[in-house]
């Protein structure tokens, strides 16, 4: 933890372990007092602030517990809160089981041309701001958007909607976005995890008649196990607390089809200036990521073991 | 083991510094200093901006002229005041105006629904300044929506607590060159006329109706609205938006017009993506030539005049019968004074300049496109004929004469249009909410918010 700082006296170096110890407190302490302004502050007071009822302004009055459970009778909060649920299909399950199938398919072509423009285009959207990719998604999925072009194209000009207008379609719509944004992420963290496998498993694998199928159930997947947990736990987070994406395409709408916890927090806060409901539903919305992400990482802890 | 027993440290001091992080605080709100209630202070002579340098704060919206250009005219005929502004989007006013007009306030702002921030003492009484100036002299309706009962409820008397530098007016826009294809000569004179046009538009292949009613802002309460007013009296609506007590808005009439719009939908007279469709779109729509009508304000009379000089006109909504009442949502473009502003005297004098000087009222119609505030018997520039700006001021006219001035449905709560009517609208877009539904849940919710507060 705090190795003896190079160049030191060597008459201090037996000053003993608790002189160390300060020592190392000391070179954290500028981090430490960072982490303590700007996180532990923040969520202690938004703890404080979800026991009251506050307009954010004027006094506030003791609320007790009655905030928390609004969040969990009042449908238009725990609808939002079903709605992030949701959001992990689109946001966790699409972009890792995709993301696995097309890192071993660049593997197995690692050699070409292709796999770098397929790594690149894949990556691009993890460098886009977000706020870009939702209006740019906004775009491509309206009525007269480029996804309608084609599905018209196609003859199938029966199923074309404003994808995002739509009370049934627009939840997955931008959870499709989300997909793609996150697609890369988990295409790149597969892959790297990949390269470590030592390619000596799939010799003896082949030689023992394994197709490529078995090779990637037996070898690819177990391998990866570790950089799969990251990536689920990742976009298990990001469906969970979704934002920009959705702040930008749907503001939550149609009839409040894509309400996520994030959004209702913000509107909560700043429209309706109730502070003390929105501390609650974060409150909430930070245990439930805890929740999901607590047991991804004990669960391939074990496996390791 | 050494390193276990430290981490264990570590651990339990940072519960002890989230503890007293948390216990240090009082509750919240309670350390700031509360403002006091603002009563009108006795004005006794009109004030002025003097004579010494001044420089005055402003918080305006972006993407809106006018008030630059009457701080810019008012610098150049009184040169000891020059102008420090900032400029926001309305959805970032709306959500910074209580922590700016607390924290930083301003001399003058364009301010959001009021209630809450007199609630919270934020905003000056004008009552001083409007009995020495004499805006308690004006049509009253002009100021109406601005005047407050104690703590900010109800809305619609009491005491002033912001001015507008002019007063919108909405209503329809329409396409002349389509209103032509179809054989529309004139505006419709009613309701069933209207309905007439809009089944042969439809019928020509032409879009009857651009509206927005995407996202979080559920246009389809322009429309909506016009028709209560075209199937009942304004009274009750104004009543119910200024939150008086036993107020509601799920009345036979009102059950009418929501059922009127349903027909709308369901003849398909809006666009199928109406739920997509955000403001900008809809207007790049109405400017391209792609609907024949549009319910809009008349802040766009100016923009339109420039993008389709001669192309457009604008009625106000027809009656239901011929010869019957004519209302609109008019509202007063609003300013306020912080409470705490440093230079309250200037502001208010800036105030009242706008709706009486000469030039001003001038730059607020050729800028704003709306009428200016003031006597009704205030100088009125002249305006070409034929222009929208031309047609909204002349509706304008005749809502004053019919008394049928409205405030927006969506401005009863803070919360109200956000979380009720946009999400109610759209479900009834998309054929999910039935009207008596959609009436009984913005009632239910304004009835929490109003017992929230």
């Amino acid at each position: 933890m705090t190795p003896p700082a190079p160049g030191r006296p060597a008459r201090r170096r037996g000053a003993g372990a608790k002189t160390r110890g300060w020592a190392g407190w000391l070179f954290v302490v500028p981090a430490l007092a960072f982490y303590a302004v700007f996180v532990l502050r923040p969520i202690s007071l938004t703890f404080q602030y979800s026991l009251y009822r506050w307009d954010g302004i004027g006094p506030s009055t003791w609320a007790g517990l009655a905030n928390y459970g609004k969040v969990f009778t009042d449908p238009a909060l725990y609808d939002s809160l079903i709605n992030a649920v949701k959001l992990i299909v689109f946001f966790s399950a699409v972009p890792v089981l995709l993301g696995l199938a097309i890192a071993a398919t660049i593997r197995r072509i690692a050699h070409t041309r292709l796999a770098v423009v397929a790594r690149t285009v894949l990556f691009l959207p993890q460098v886009i701001p977000l706020v870009a990719a939702g209006i740019a998604w906004s775009w491509l999925l309206s009525s007269t958007g480029a996804v309608n072009q084609f599905l018209s194209l196609l003859g199938l000009g029966g199923v074309t909607r404003a994808w995002l207008g739509d009370l049934s379609t627009a939840l997955p719509a931008v959870g499709m976005i989300g997909a793609w944004v996150l697609l890369g992420l988990c295409t790149l963290l597969l892959l790297a995890g990949m390269s470590k496998i030592d390619p000596a498993l799939y010799e003896a694998a082949r030689l023992d008649g394994a197709g490529a199928w078995r090779e990637f159930v037996s070898i690819t997947v177990p391998s990866l196990r570790q950089e799969i947990a990251v990536c689920v736990t990742v976009t298990v987070i990001a469906a969970l607390a979704s934002f920009d994406i959705i702040y930008i395409s749907t503001q939550g709408g149609p009839g409040n089809a894509t309400m996520v916890p994030g959004l209702q927090i913000y509107y909560l806060a700043f429209s309706e200036r109730e502070v003390g409901m929105a501390s609650a539903l974060a409150v909430v919305l930070m245990l439930l990521v805890i929740a999901c992400a607590l047991p991804i990482q004990w669960f391939t802890k074990d496996g390791k073991r | 083991m050494a390193r276990r027993l430290r981490s264990g440290r570590a651990g339990a001091a940072m519960v002890i510094a989230v503890g007293t992080l948390a216990t240090a605080c009082a509750a919240p709100g309670s350390d700031s200093p509360q403002p006091q209630a603002t009563t009108a202070s006795p004005v006794s002579a009109a004030p002025t901006c003097g004579t010494a340098p001044i420089t005055m704060s402003g918080y305006f919206e972006t993407g809106f002229p006018l008030p630059k250009a009457l701080t810019a005219e008012f610098a150049k005929q009184h040169p000891n005041v020059t102008w420090n502004i900032r400029e926001d989007q309305f959805a970032v006013i709306t959500q910074n105006a209580p922590r700016v007009l607390a924290d930083n306030p301003p001399d003058l702002m364009r301010v959001p629904q009021v209630s809450e921030l007199v609630k919270d003492n934020l905003l000056k009484n004008l009552d001083g300044y409007a009995r020495v100036f004499g805006w308690d002299r004006w049509p009253a309706s002009q100021l109406e929506q601005l005047r407050m009962g104690p703590g900010g409820r109800p809305r619609g008397e009491g005491s002033l607590y912001a001015m507008g530098l002019n007063f919108s007016m909405t209503g329809l826009f329409y396409n002349k060159k389509l209103a032509e294809q179809i054989g529309m000569s004139a505006p419709p004179a009613t309701l069933a006329e209207l309905d007439a046009v809009l089944a042969k538009a439809k019928d020509a292949g032409i879009t009857p109706i651009v509206q927005f009613n995407g996202g979080a802002t559920g246009g389809l309460a322009f429309p909506l609205q016009d028709l209560m007013a075209a199937y009942g009296p304004t009274g009750p609506i104004n009543d119910w938006i200024f939150q008086k007590p036993g107020a509601g808005i799920d009345t036979p009439t009102n059950l009418q017009a929501v059922q009127h719009l349903e027909r709308w939908i369901k003849a398909g007279y809006f666009q199928k993506d109406v739920n997509a469709v955000d403001y900008a779109t809809m207007m790049s729509r109405f400017i391209g030539g792609k609907g024949l009508f549009m319910f809009n304000g008349d802040w766009e009379s100016g923009n339109l005049d420039k993008q389709l000089p001669g192309d457009v006109g604008f009625t106000l909504m027809p009656p239901a019968r011929q010869g019957g009442k004519r209302a609109a949502m008019s509202a007063p473009l609003a300013f306020g004074i912080a409470a705490n502003a440093k230079n309250a005297d200037c502001a208010a004098f800036f105030l009242n300049w706008v709706a009486t000087d000469k030039r001003a009222r001038e730059i607020g119609v050729e800028v704003g496109g709306s009428h200016p505030m003031g006597p009704a018997d205030a100088h009125l520039p002249a305006v070409k004929p034929g222009t929208v700006t031309a047609d909204t001021l002349a509706a304008g006219a005749d809502i004053a004469r019919d008394n049928g001035a409205m405030d927006f449905i969506a401005n009863a709560t803070g919360a109200i249009y956000a979380k009720s009517w946009t999400p109610q609208l759209q479900k009834l877009a998309a054929g999910q909410q039935t009207p008596q539904g959609l009436l009984k849940a913005v009632q239910a919710d304004y009835a929490r918010q109003i017992e929230g507060n």
